[in-house]
């Protein structure tokens, strides 16, 4: 086991790299804003743009950019400072994640409190009224939009029929404080961003356990438990569930991974100002540092939760075993 | 008074495709400590028909279910869910076909076993688990109290079948249903197994249902055999009769698919042509007659039922029932032929098979749809000719 993990932080490693080499090559090849400009406002002058260029280190073909970058990285844990408002890249990252940290945690929270037995209960209820419901609004879920779902929602639950709170305006989430200090006053008005986050997610974990567990009670082990004389309720959720749920794991890991490197979405619709806000933004600047920052995160999240994923999978499962 | 008694037992399963005649009238008895072999392909309805003693065709909800199930004085039909559970793997247990299926991936060998006891049992868990390596070293499998921690895909097939056996017989069951036990296992370890349950029968004293399609299987373990075809018993009798004097074309079909030891160098094994038949369409008349070399026109339209056979075996000591409506003689005559070496053509070629005169005992249901015109043949055939010279002595 921890020979396999040190192999997999090694690579880890490696995977970080080639990602972080594809980010500089694609900012340069394709074609982009130049910073430069953007940085210099109105009708700057030829010497300021040269001068800009020079202090960004722009002026350098792009490879000792890149190894500057590296050097920067590896030896300071430095991500460079953003070409926007020099601001350093890593504090700017910091600064954001809590609040996607908090959307992304607790709408994994809510769509499994939600989906797991949604889809449990449609599998044992299987062509009942129950099931169809469930099924069916399942499809809804999925198929709606999150800015759909998200503004039909603000309107509906912040405005008409109900009084969700919410914090409004621009910048109003980082300002009123923070989940970890501050949890009565935050979670709140979290409450609906979860929601509205979760659902399609809840619709995807519902009929994917739904499915499984329908699979897992035609195998013959569930066959042996029922021919043991075992009530129905444990063969149910001690031999069938027990199976059906394991892979959930696996696609919970991936999919809080990719949440992590920022649910652009639902913090944009709800203003909250999260990573994905963050790269969102600096793409749109040519903000390269900060893009490659977000990037070299996202990437850090998706594949550090799969080493946590195959490491708890190995518990789950006995018969996996590194 | 028979441990278990299932009379004119009816499984049929509804689906989109239309119904399933998975068990069509079966009827068989198994006394105390006795050991009763059903034999037939898959598709035949043999498994069905034991999912539905323990029960279990209940849970797949499609299920009709008619006839009777008398367990130990108990009618299974009419108890309520919570009795059968109380039955099953506590009087009646099951051990199935793959072992590696059929037990959890998740769980170690001894939780599985604790839980079979505790399932039934007030015990502790430490209790149960004594039980279980009490069990396990009973069935053969070295070290138990050290395997109990083992977990399934740690074991090898033969000795997953043994902790299946071990788990079966935990709580004393009275009988004890195996369902092809050694199919998918090795030749080598599927004499061992059958060894172990034979052993284990002797010991323990529990009646056993040992379905199979090997007539290997059954010639070491079972008193008397039932041969299934289509949902329906086709032939029972005591061992020693089934394999000296066979009534049944599909059971001589089942003998002469096997190689003996006894068989002249050079014969060649004569398969059973065709498949089995849906099960959702049979065909009319005798379920055989498509793949029966002996057919005639009166077999289509003639629905045969059990009869007494016509060669009393053992001199009448022992059941011998066959369902098949080729008279008496003939039967005698075509098993004479095929079992000095002679194919089917063969035989037939040596024996006369009168087209018209069926046999008495064995007229079932006689079908008449309206409006074909060999219907009314079949009626004309089988009824003004009763072939008495032809019935069972």
């Amino acid at each position: 086991m921890i020979p396999f993990i040190i192999r997999r932080l090694l690579w880890m490693v490696v995977l970080l790299l080639v990602i972080s080499f594809l980010t500089f090559v694609i900012f340069y090849t394709l074609p982009a804003a130049d910073p430069a400009t953007l940085r210099a406002g109105r009708q700057p002058s030829p010497e300021l743009l040269a001068t800009i260029n020079h202090t960004l280190g722009l002026d350098r073909p792009w490879y000792i950019q890149y190894l500057k970058y590296l050097e920067r990285l590896v030896f300071h844990f430095d991500f460079g400072y953003s070409f926007q408002n020099n601001i350093s890249v890593k504090s700017q990252i910091f600064d954001r994640l809590p609040a996607t940290l908090a959307l992304a945690t607790g709408g994994a929270l809510v769509w499994l409190l939600v989906g797991i037995p949604v889809g449990i209960i449609s599998a044992i209820k299987r062509g009942t009224w129950m099931d169809r419901v469930a099924m069916g609004s399942a499809l809804v879920a999925i198929s709606a939009p999150v800015y759909w779902l998200g503004l039909v929602s603000l309107y509906l639950f912040s405005k008409d029929l109900g009084k969700l709170p919410l914090f409004e305006g621009q910048g109003a989430y980082p300002n009123s404080g923070n989940i970890f200090t501050d949890p009565g006053h935050v979670i709140p008005a979290l409450f609906m961003p979860w929601c509205v986050l979760a659902a399609s997610f809840a619709a995807v974990y519902a009929r994917f356990l739904r499915g499984n567990l329908l699979e897992t009670m035609s195998e013959d082990y569930i066959r042996t438990a029922r021919a043991k004389g075992l009530r129905e309720r444990t063969v149910v959720f001690k031999h069938g569930v027990r199976s059906a749920i394991t892979p959930i794991v696996t696609i919970l890991g991936l999919d809080l991974g990719i949440l992590l490197g920022g649910a652009i979405l639902t913090e944009t619709v709800f203003n909250i100002p999260g990573v994905g806000r963050l790269a969102f933004d600096a793409i749109q600047k040519s903000d390269l540092p900060t893009v490659q920052g977000t990037v070299l995160m996202g990437a850090f999240f998706i594949i550090f939760l799969n080493l946590i994923v195959d490491i708890v999978y190995a518990f789950l499962d006995p018969r996996v075993r590194y | 008074m028979a441990l278990l008694e299932v009379t004119d037992l009816k499984v049929h399963f509804k689906t989109d495709d239309g119904i399933v005649q998975a068990v069509d009238g079966v009827s068989y008895t198994v006394d105390r400590g006795q050991a009763l072999g059903i034999v037939g392909e898959s598709g035949s309805g043999k498994s069905v028909s034991s999912l539905t003693v323990m029960g279990l065709t209940r849970f797949a909800g499609n299920a009709e279910i008619s006839g009777s199930i008398v367990f130990d004085g108990q009618d299974l039909l009419s108890a309520s869910d919570e009795e059968m559970r109380r039955l099953r793997g506590n009087e009646v247990a099951m051990i199935f076909q793959d072992p590696l299926s059929s037990l959890h991936p998740f769980y170690k060998i001894g939780d599985q076993l604790v839980e079979a006891v505790q399932a039934h049992r007030d015990v502790s868990k430490a209790q149960a688990l004594d039980r279980a390596v009490e069990m396990l070293g009973l069935v053969g499998i070295p070290e138990p109290r050290r395997r109990v921690d083992s977990y399934p895909h740690e074991f090898s097939g033969g000795m997953r079948q043994r902790v299946m056996i071990a788990m079966a017989l935990i709580n004393d069951p009275k009988l004890l249903i195996a369902d092809e036990p050694t199919t998918a296992l090795d030749v080598t370890v599927q004499a061992q197994i059958l060894d172990l349950i034979q052993r284990l029968q002797r010991e323990l004293d529990t009646a056993i249902v040992m379905i199979t399609h090997d007539l290997g299987v059954v010639a070491e373990v079972a008193d008397d055999i039932g041969v299934m075809y289509a949902g329906r018993i086709v032939e029972y009798a005591d061992k020693e009769s089934i394999f000296a004097m066979p009534e049944h074309p599909y059971t001589w079909g089942l003998l002469k698919s096997i190689p003996r030891l006894d068989s002249p160098r050079g014969e060649e094994l004569v398969p059973i042509p065709g498949r089995p038949p849906s099960l959702i369409n049979k065909p009319a008349g005798c379920s055989f007659h498509p793949r029966c070399p002996y057919v005639r026109d009166a077999h289509k339209r003639i629905d045969p039922q059990l009869a007494p056979a016509a060669e009393a075996g053992n001199g009448g000591a022992h059941k011998h029932e066959v369902a098949c409506l080729l008279p008496g003689q003939s039967r005698r005559a075509l098993w004479a032929a095929l079992r000095s070496g002679g194919t089917p053509d063969q035989a037939l070629a040596r024996v006369d098979v009168p087209d018209t005169v069926v046999d008495k005992d064995a007229v079932g249901e006689v079908l008449a749809p309206a409006g074909t015109e060999v219907a009314e043949g079949v009626v004309a055939t089988a009824q003004p000719e009763p072939p008495t010279e032809e019935g069972a002595s």
